[in-house]
């Protein structure tokens, strides 16, 4: 052996994967969908803590406000709101002034003012930094001043007075991260299952396939109940539900691949070298069928997502103050008829997601595409 | 052919080409060719994998892939047929010019019957009743030869064997009275007796029929058989024609010459009966399918039927056989890829249904090679990782570096360079590809070899380097070689002792001068007919 062989740079090449990939960046419409998706991934992380509310706080003054690009509160809501958190107080006021931001309440009482009553306003969303100036010397006299704050809901509030903008990215968050890792359980235990299934064939096969069938022939939704009365709700629990059900498709489809690849010659050949059955399923096996695998994936993270829906809408999925997008919706049809805005956003907000999810899984087949090779 | 005016051009290809809109840019496959085929004549289009000749006729008969785009003139008597609409298109495809196949096992319905397949055009285009159509049917079952036609007719697909099925397809191009036959390499998929049968069915129809048959093929046997005149094609060129004699004793291109003496040569001494034995089967037996059960009916078929055979150092046996002889089960059988019964000793030891992990340790010294080149390297590995594999199983000591040494060593035993190394299958061609396989059997340093049709799907100049190649491993290495092909001029070039197998049984056996030269049983005979004489076969008829 000369060392030239070593010497010599060797050439690089170019792998199925890197074409598909040049393929894939041909395709506008997935290209487009993969950054939507990185962006939806990007406000799912770092959306929450940036909002301007947290999807907790809850605003009783704005409940159901409409989105608005100005701030609220709104100039009319200003002094009815400051009437109605002072009447408390049980005092007279005067004319109430609102200038550059800050309210000005002149106020009278037959009894002493007690300065602690500036507490009434502050406990509205409205007012901030109340304080009781120019009490007269009687303390009969004075002159409340609080500012006034500015709160933006873009996407309006919901039912209980929290900003939907919020509530939208922690949605998205956790309708992301159930997809995800729903379908990489389902991925795991799918391929794993599928590829040994069908590399093994004869009676192990038809054991592990029967099993499959029977897992199948179990009522999905009558599972997830039954799971969520023994272990309460909680949503590590609803990936492992969702993601052990999805799985079955998975192995079916590997195992049919597995059949398929099972025949060709490589398979033999490695066969033939001696290797293990566990490394030929791991090096020849499971590689050619991420393929099809792939591209299966991408049509699962939406199923998966809307399946979470679904539990929601049941009433089965996360639990408040988190919520997912099936959640949302939900709670947007319950009152599609005064507040819109409440099943527009989040509906818009899934819709993009599921679409670029689609677009992406029909360039990834069209990129993958084995007739090519 | 001396007269050829207008009246007798029949199809007349003038200065075609035709490109591919790839990933990878724009692929020229035919780059200007003209061609032409007069009435009654036979032409062949002869060339090499990729050369361009089945593209000129998919671009004539509109039957391009999507991403393909032909500019030129096809001519149909005199009229411009190229790139016309279908519907005006239609009227002359299927009629007047028709095509068979390579494939006659994918190209007919699997959900109809052969009557239906072949009445429905007559009715359709023809206005034949379907008693009328019925009656064609039958005619053109006939004329094509089908043994008892008036059965077959009710018969679907699966029923019907391969040259039974390129009969059919034959006379679903014969329906119409067509004046051109294309016939896009109709013989390729078929075994050599078979192949000379329809051949000579071709040549008989068309001296009762009269029309002209453009034939495109690889096979220059068949053409030198087969053809009036020949067209070369090389690169998506016309590398020269001319009358089939004149190009087979006087070419005038170097390619053509390649071309010519690219039939696989020369022969190899037999081994001394003192050579050590290496492998040796005794009444192997190899039986598919399942045995009866409590239900289920007993569905057993014995693929290889009690055969001996024994293996030498440095020999090389050749075992030749139609499709479906068993030859290539027994191979498997041999290397225990498939359960066998009877014994196989290796070694002076029994190693017939031996454990996956017993029989692993035996592993490196028996490999194999298979058929398909694209079909036998993983796609999703490198080349390196391809050839280093074994290494893993066998020599789990070495490090990465040893292991890329052997395998760049590998790949130079077998002409390619290590900086090949990681590249990926895909990245190679047919030949190319062939030598990873053979590089990744001999990096284990083997003892024996099978070799299952390891040049079937390579071009015969590449076959012929691969044939060299292999040779020259054998001589450095002390090889043995269990030789399985159909293809009886590289059985015979390559092999010492020759065992021709027919439905799992060796009905001759013997030293390769002897078989080939002296055949004793009839079947060996009608194979070496169909092989080294066809002309002889097709005057015959």
């Amino acid at each position: 052996m000369t060392d030239t062989a070593f010497t010599d740079a060797a050439v690089g090449g170019r792998s199925l994967w890197a074409t598909a990939m040049m393929r894939l960046r041909r395709n506008r419409a997935a290209m487009a969908s993969i950054f939507v998706l990185a962006l939806l991934g990007v406000l799912a992380i770092f959306g929450p803590p940036l909002a301007p509310h947290s999807y907790s706080q809850v605003y009783p003054e704005f409940v159901k406000v409409r989105p608005s690009l100005a701030p609220y509160p709104q100039a009319e809501q200003v002094i009815p709101a400051a009437e109605r958190a002072l009447s408390r107080a049980r005092v007279e006021m005067g004319e109430i002034v609102v200038e550059n931001g800050t309210v000005h309440i002149p106020i009278s009482s037959a009894r002493e003012i007690d300065p602690r009553l500036a507490r009434y306003l502050e406990r509205s969303d409205i007012f901030s930094g109340a304080q009781v100036a120019e009490l007269s010397a009687d303390g009969k006299t004075a002159t409340v001043t609080a500012e006034v704050q500015q709160l933006y809901f873009l996407m309006g509030t919901d039912a209980n007075g929290r900003d939907l903008l919020a509530r939208i990215l922690i949605s998205l968050r956790i309708s992301l991260m159930i997809g995800a890792l729903a379908t990489a359980v389902a991925l795991v235990i799918g391929v794993a299952y599928g590829a040994t299934a069908g590399f093994l064939g004869g009676r192990i096969d038809n054991l592990m396939m029967r099993f499959v069938d029977i897992l199948y022939s179990l009522p999905f939704v009558f599972f997830v109940i039954l799971l969520v009365v023994f272990f309460g709700r909680n949503l590590v629990l609803m990936f492992l539900a969702v993601g052990a059900v999805e799985w079955l498709d998975m192995a079916r489809i590997v195992r049919g691949q597995t059949l398929s690849l099972r025949r060709r010659e490589f398979v033999q050949a490695a066969e033939a070298l001696g290797v293990s059955s566990g490394a030929i399923i791991r090096r020849h096996i499971v590689p050619n069928t991420l393929g099809t695998v792939i591209i299966y994936m991408t049509l699962l993270i939406p199923k998966v997502i809307l399946l979470e829906s679904f539990l929601s809408f049941l009433g089965l999925g996360v639990q408040e103050p988190l919520t997912s997008l099936g959640v949302l919706i939900s709670e947007g049809a319950k009152n599609m008829r005064n507040a819109p805005f409440m099943l527009f956003f989040p509906a818009v907000t899934m819709t993009i997601l599921l679409f670029a999810l689609n677009f992406l899984g029909d360039g990834l087949r069209d990129a993958l595409d084995p007739k090519d090779r | 052919m001396t007269d050829q005016t207008n009246q007798d051009r029949v199809f007349e290809v003038d200065d075609i080409h035709v490109t591919f809109d790839t990933p990878d840019g724009k692929v020229e496959a035919v780059r200007g060719v003209s061609l032409h085929v007069d009435r009654g004549e036979t032409v062949a289009v002869v060339g090499e994998s990729g050369s361009g000749k089945s593209q000129i006729m998919m671009a004539a008969m509109g039957l391009l892939a999507s991403n393909g785009r032909a500019v030129g003139a096809v001519r149909y008597r005199g009229q411009n047929i190229l790139n016309l609409p279908p519907g005006q298109l239609n009227k002359l495809r299927g009629a007047k010019i028709t095509m068979i196949f390579q494939e006659p096992m994918t190209s007919l319905d699997p959900l109809y019957t052969i009557e239906d397949q072949l009445s429905e055009p007559l009715r359709v285009h023809g206005g034949l009743t379907r008693a009328q159509a019925s009656a064609r049917v039958l005619e053109l079952l006939r004329l094509v030869r089908i043994p008892d036609p008036e059965r077959r007719m009710k018969s679907y697909p699966y029923e019907m064997s391969g040259g039974q099925r390129q009969r059919v397809m034959i006379a679903m191009a014969l329906a119409n009275d067509p004046d051109l036959l294309i016939a896009d390499e109709p013989t390729t998929a078929l075994d050599v007796t078979i192949q000379a049968e329809i051949l000579r069915l071709l040549a008989e129809l068309q001296r009762k029929l009269g029309m002209s048959i453009l034939f495109i093929t690889h096979d220059l046997g068949i053409v030198e058989a087969f053809a009036d005149r020949v067209y070369v094609m090389r690169q998506g060129r016309l590398e020269e024609d001319g009358p089939t004699a004149r190009i087979f004793h006087a070419p005038a291109t170097d390619y053509t010459r390649m071309l010519l003496a690219a039939e696989p040569e020369g022969e190899k001494p037999p081994v001394p009966d003192s050579a050590p034995v290496l492998l040796q089967g005794q009444d192997v037996e190899i039986t598919f399918g399942k045995p009866g059960g409590f239900l289920s009916k007993s569905n057993l078929f014995k693929a290889v039927k009690g055969v001996d055979l024994t293996l030498r150092e440095k020999q090389t046996i050749g075992v030749v056989g139609e499709s479906g002889s068993g030859k290539s089960t027994l191979g498997r059988g041999l290397l225990q890829l498939l359960p066998a019964a009877g014994r196989v000793i290796y070694l002076g030891r029994d190693i017939n249904g031996l454990t996956r992990q017993a029989m692993k340790q035996h592993r490196d010294g028996l490999q194999m090679v298979f058929q398909d080149p694209y079909g036998s390297l993983s796609p999703r590995m490198t080349v390196s990782e391809i050839v280093t594999e074994g290494l893993l199983v066998h020599e789990p000591g070495l490090t990465r570096k040893e292991r890329a040494a052997r395998a760049a060593q590998a790949l130079e035993d077998v002409g390619l360079s290590g900086a090949m190394r990681n590249r990926f299958p895909h990245e190679f061609s047919g030949g190319q590809r062939q030598r990873i396989a053979i590089a990744r059997a001999v990096v284990l340093r083997p003892r024996v070899i099978v070799l299952d049709e390891p040049t079937s799907a390579l071009d015969r100049s590449v076959q012929k380097q691969v044939i060299d190649l292999l040779r020259g491993l054998q001589e450095e290495h002390a090889l043995s070689y269990i030789f399985i092909s159909h293809d009886l001029a590289v059985v015979r070039a390559m092999s010492d002792y020759v065992m021709v197998m027919k439905e799992g049984k060796i009905v001759e056996e013997g030293p390769t001068a002897q078989i080939f030269d002296a055949p004793q049983q009839e079947y060996t005979h009608s194979l070496m007919r169909a092989a080294f004489d066809l002309k002889s076969l097709l005057d015959a008829g």
